[in-house]
């Protein structure tokens, strides 16, 4: 390693932030806060394997506004994981790299996982 | 001095021979997650409001139980893959960047076997 103090690129200071930036950070930031949704499920199904008052503990937490709030993030970082994830999966396959395509990609992406998760909690209070 | 070739020196510091053996990985977890994320979410919305009894019911059948292990072990594996890359990206000290692969390998198959076996004992 050189020691010179020249930037390092990344530079994230001197970017102007675009969509597509973002996502890309999000994407990998919602995949973390989806290793912490693992742990809930896990903490769900042992709560179903160990008994009706586990289970009810387990409902309580989750009913409650800090636990309300948590599943909301748990189910917007799995639709934009999901979503941001199947364009991945074009990219990889060489399709969708223009500016055009990626711009509205970008926001079909964002527009998705919001109303995906719209959807989930809509069913989830049986408005739907 | 040392008695070995420098040929011998070298044999085996190159690449790992694993070639894009992790990233293809990522992607076949990836394909496989995204109906199994679908069946996940659309079954769930529909326990929020379940009772214990409604919910052991639904997971004694064995399609869910089945589907329910495939669903945690993919995304378990899918998250450790993931989880390995950002260490290898954020994390440059030697012996930081093991210990970390290390908790979070051990981690993940802790969690899995957990996961695992709290659906079998409900199923079975």
């Amino acid at each position: 390693m050189s020691n010179t103090q020249r930037p390092t690129s990344p530079h994230l200071q001197v970017y102007s932030w675009s969509l597509e930036m973002a996502l890309s950070i999000f994407h990998r930031a919602t995949g973390v806060a989806l290793g912490g949704g693992t742990l809930l499920i896990t903490w769900w199904l042992i709560a179903i394997a160990t008994g009706p008052e586990a289970y009810d503990q387990f409902r309580m937490a989750m009913g409650s506004i800090i636990g309300k709030t948590i599943l909301l993030a748990f189910t917007f970082s799995l639709m934009l994981h999901l979503c941001n994830g199947i364009r991945h999966l074009f990219w990889d396959m060489g399709k969708g790299f223009d500016l055009e395509d990626t711009h509205r990609s970008s926001k079909l992406v964002l527009l998705s996982s919001v109303v995906l998760t719209l959807i989930s909690w809509a069913v989830g209070y049986g408005m739907i | 001095m040392s008695l070995r070739s420098p040929l011998g020196k070298v044999r085996g510091l190159g690449s790992a021979k694993n070639g894009t053996h992790h990233w293809w990985m990522q992607k076949i977890t990836a394909v496989a997650l995204i109906p199994m994320t679908i069946w996940f979410v659309s079954s769930i919305v529909h326990m929020t409001q379940a009772d214990y009894e409604i919910v052991i019911n639904w997971m004694n059948s064995p399609v869910v139980a089945i589907l329910m292990m495939l669903f945690v072990a993919t995304s378990i594996y899918h998250l450790k893959l993931g989880l390995q890359v950002i260490i290898e990206d954020y994390i440059h000290e030697e012996g930081s960047k093991i210990a970390l692969q290390m908790i979070v390998t051990f981690g993940c198959v802790v969690l899995a076997t957990t996961a695992l076996f709290s659906i079998l004992k409900i199923a079975l």
